[in-house]
């Protein structure tokens, strides 16, 4: 079994047996998993971070709320302005972001916001903090601590995620700026196999980075994004994710994640990109809910789906179609391109259009919330909006 | 291959959500001939054929007892076995809305260069012997492997080995009609804390759920046997909604919702106790994507056993004992136990045994 290889010692060593010749540290959530000679079951739940981080995930997970995944790196954010016939400045990066932020009432459909490095940073426009300008929002401030994908040597042309140097000492100095969950995105291609081992890699990647997030008082956001690209139907898009999530979770297990302390960003179960043969919204909630409960334990209390290319109205009807019964765990969305293509075009850089491209943003945010609760119907979608997003090889 | 999508598998997913009902639960009446031989030596009554047979009738013909029941587990020799007017057992339960199940392990042997740690046979022809038991009639099937906490177990091994034998016992049930009851007990022995306890199960559930998935096991058509999440038996007791919390927590971090019911061993609890419990976990608010319910063999049985003595005479008051038992678990499974079960001689007495060989 493939546990066998990487637990090197009995999981039940006392745990001041492999802290010996090393520096002490604070308790931290492992606390909560393994700790032999506690005295009762109450007093450990104060240890460190563990009930903050149980609070922070449950409001993100609220109902009716999602979250704004804003962490384009600048690489990425350069392309999204450049579509829009922008330069890629600083000062444009910024004046987008206030947009996005300020919009009014945007707390009421978005728990919280992902941000890139910089914009954790930056203030508005208008010289206020954005991680300020989100918290007066309601909305939680969150961060992207991965570094990106690089090539995966020995596999078939595979990626893997890079960030866990200096993680810690990142993460404990982002909680200071004020983020309080964070975001690392792993990704696995079909058509590339996925090899079993570009698999691992990526499930004990995000397992490490969620266990040391979670030690520095950040939610970790758990991201194996199965990408859309190739001509594989749903089944077989089944049975990957099925592979992938029952890995992640061991890992995670293994390395003493405290599940009620975390969130989900899956892929939604379906069929390739280029697959000829298309499935209804409601087979992709069928197949994607199979495997929520075949493998999400229950205490997870999030799953905030990724749009991964999906045209906004589709990403909606999905996560809609998904929220027709009470499930264990709360069923939102965590969407970048779902949610800002529509504005970002609207304010096409103008500050005369910046108040429609916030209605535009919102009215997005508002169809998503209503699809958390079971409740979209559809009604008055624009063209731009039903417009696919799919880019084949997408690099992001 | 994605999970098993066979011949069976609408049957399995409706069987092990039949069992699963709230209100029902199983009997676990599967003791091998040498230990049933020991429950019947304790009332002084000999082991042969005629005494183990009109105990298992006195049990399954105990009017009114059978609604409590989803199903009975049987072992081999009982399978085959009737009542004392000649009719099938498994006919007597079927037609009283009971499934049959079958024990289908060899027993534990040690793990060589482990502190006594064990694995379970039994997998040697097990599918042809499970196509035999569906034809006679069981429905379901049950491999108890068994772990222990001790200053260096459970070891890894012992997790590892105990899970793949679970994972292939239960994906060659599901190819032959029979849904898998997967049961890694966790035995009470020791004085460790209920942290201890959690820790361990949660780190053994973890194990097995990810062989279940690496063997393309369906889990819709499965049940889990697990130990309640509780002290070692030398460590001082706790309240049964503290056994109740950590027990739910930890199948909340280990159990997928796609298994229908959990179905608690009561692993040396006395029959009160294993009720208590049950009914605390049914009352405990939190998740519970699952229906929590018992699969009792000696906390549904011991005061049965005691009142019978194995005499004729004693029959009625026996399957009072036991008719007050079952109603009680059932009432457990829907939160609604009250504690006022006539309590039979030795319903409060501890069923422990230590270092126990079954």
């Amino acid at each position: 079994m493939a546990s066998a290889s990487l637990l090197k010692s009995s999981p039940v060593l006392d745990k001041s047996e492999w802290v010996k010749g090393q520096t002490l540290r604070q308790p931290s959530v492992s606390v909560v998993r393994c700790l032999p000679n506690a005295p009762s079951p109450l007093t450990i739940r104060a240890g460190s971070y563990a009930d903050e981080l149980v609070k922070t995930a449950k409001i993100v997970a609220s109902p009716g709320r999602g979250i704004l995944a804003m962490d384009e790196s600048n690489a990425t954010c350069g392309k999204r302005l450049a579509s829009i016939g922008l330069e890629n400045t600083e000062a444009n990066r910024q004046a987008y972001r206030t947009l996005l932020v300020t919009a009014p009432g945007l707390g009421n459909y978005i728990s919280g916001a992902i941000l890139f490095e910089e914009t954790l940073y930056q203030s508005t426009t208008d010289g206020k903090k954005i991680v300020d300008v989100l918290v007066e929002q309601k909305i939680v401030p969150g961060i992207k601590v991965d570094k990106g994908l690089v090539p995966l040597a020995g596999s078939n042309n595979e990626s893997w995620c890079q960030g866990l140097d200096g993680l810690a000492s990142r993460t404990a100095a982002y909680y200071q700026q004020g983020a309080r969950f964070a975001k690392w995105r792993a990704v696995v291609s079909i058509p590339n196999g996925p090899t079993e081992l570009a698999v691992k890699e990526a499930a004990w990647g995000l397992a490490r980075y969620a266990a040391i997030a979670q030690d520095n008082g950040l939610v970790p956001i758990v991201e194996p994004e199965i990408l859309l690209d190739g001509e594989h139907g749903i089944e077989r898009t089944f049975e990957v994710a099925k592979k992938v999530w029952a890995e992640v979770f061991f890992y995670l297990a293994e390395n003493n994640v405290l599940f009620e302390g975390i969130l989900l960003k899956p892929s939604m179960v379906t069929p390739g990109a280029e697959c000829k043969e298309r499935n209804t919204p409601q087979q992709i909630a069928d197949y994607t809910l199979k495997l929520l409960q075949r493998r999400i334990p229950p205490a997870v209390p999030g799953i905030m789906f990724l749009s991964g290319g999906q045209s906004e109205v589709e990403a909606t009807l999905n996560l809609n179609a998904m929220n027709q019964s009470p499930n264990p765990w709360h069923v939102s969305f965590s969407y970048a391109r779902a949610l800002q293509n529509t504005c970002l075009k609207t304010w096409g850089g103008r500050p005369e259009n910046v108040k429609a491209a916030q209605e535009a943003l919102l009215i997005r945010a508002k169809a998503n919330s209503l699809a958390q609760l079971g409740k979209y119907t559809g009604e008055g979608e624009s063209e731009e909006a039903k417009k696919g997003m799919f880019v084949k090889g997408y690099v992001y | 291959m994605s999970a098993y999508q066979g011949k069976y598998a609408v049957e399995l997913c409706a069987n092990a959500a039949y069992i699963g009902t709230p209100g029902k639960g199983i009997l676990a009446a599967d003791e091998s001939t040498g230990t049933i031989g020991k429950r019947l030596s304790s009332i002084n009554v000999e082991n042969v054929e005629e005494n183990r047979r009109a105990l298992r009738e006195l049990l399954f013909t105990t009017p009114g007892a059978l609604q409590y029941l989803s199903g009975v587990i049987l072992f081999e020799e009982t399978l085959y076995q009737k009542t004392h007017d000649g009719k099938p057992f498994v006919n007597l339960l079927k037609e009283n809305g009971v499934l049959p199940g079958i024990k289908v392990d060899k027993g534990t042997v040690e793990l060589a260069g482990t502190n006594g740690e064990t694995t379970t046979q039994g997998l040697d022809g097990l599918a042809q012997r499970c196509q035999k038991y569906y034809e006679a009639g069981a429905r379901f099937a049950k491999w108890r492997a068994v772990l222990k906490i001790g200053p260096t177990e459970p070891s890894q091994l012992a997790i590892n080995e105990n899970a793949n034998g679970l994972a292939r016992y239960a994906i060659i049930c599901q190819e032959n009609g029979l849904v898998p009851i997967v049961e890694p007990e966790i035995l009470v022995d020791g004085p460790h804390d209920i942290l201890k306890c959690a820790d361990v199960t949660e780190r053994v559930l973890a194990a097995v759920y990810k062989a279940l998935n690496d063997h393309h096991v369906l889990l819709e058509g499965t049940l889990l046997k697990p130990n309640m999440v509780t002290p070692g038996s030398e460590a001082p007791k706790v309240a049964p909604e503290v056994i109740a919390e950590h027990t739910v927590r930890a199948l909340q971090r280990t159990m997928p919702a796609a298994v229908p019911a959990v179905v608690f061993l009561s692993g040396g609890q006395s029959e009160e106790q294993a009720t208590i419990n049950l009914n605390a976990m049914n009352k405990f608010k939190g998740k519970k994507p699952w229906t929590l319910s018992f699969s009792f063999g000696r906390a549904l049985q011991q005061s049965t056993l005691k009142a019978w003595g194995g005499k004729k005479e004693n029959v009625q008051k026996a399957q009072a004992a036991f008719l007050a038992r079952a109603k009680a678990n059932s009432e457990a499974t829907l939160g609604t136990y009250k504690g006022d079960a006539t309590l039979g001689e030795g319903a409060s007495e501890s069923l422990h045994v230590k270092d126990y060989k079954y």
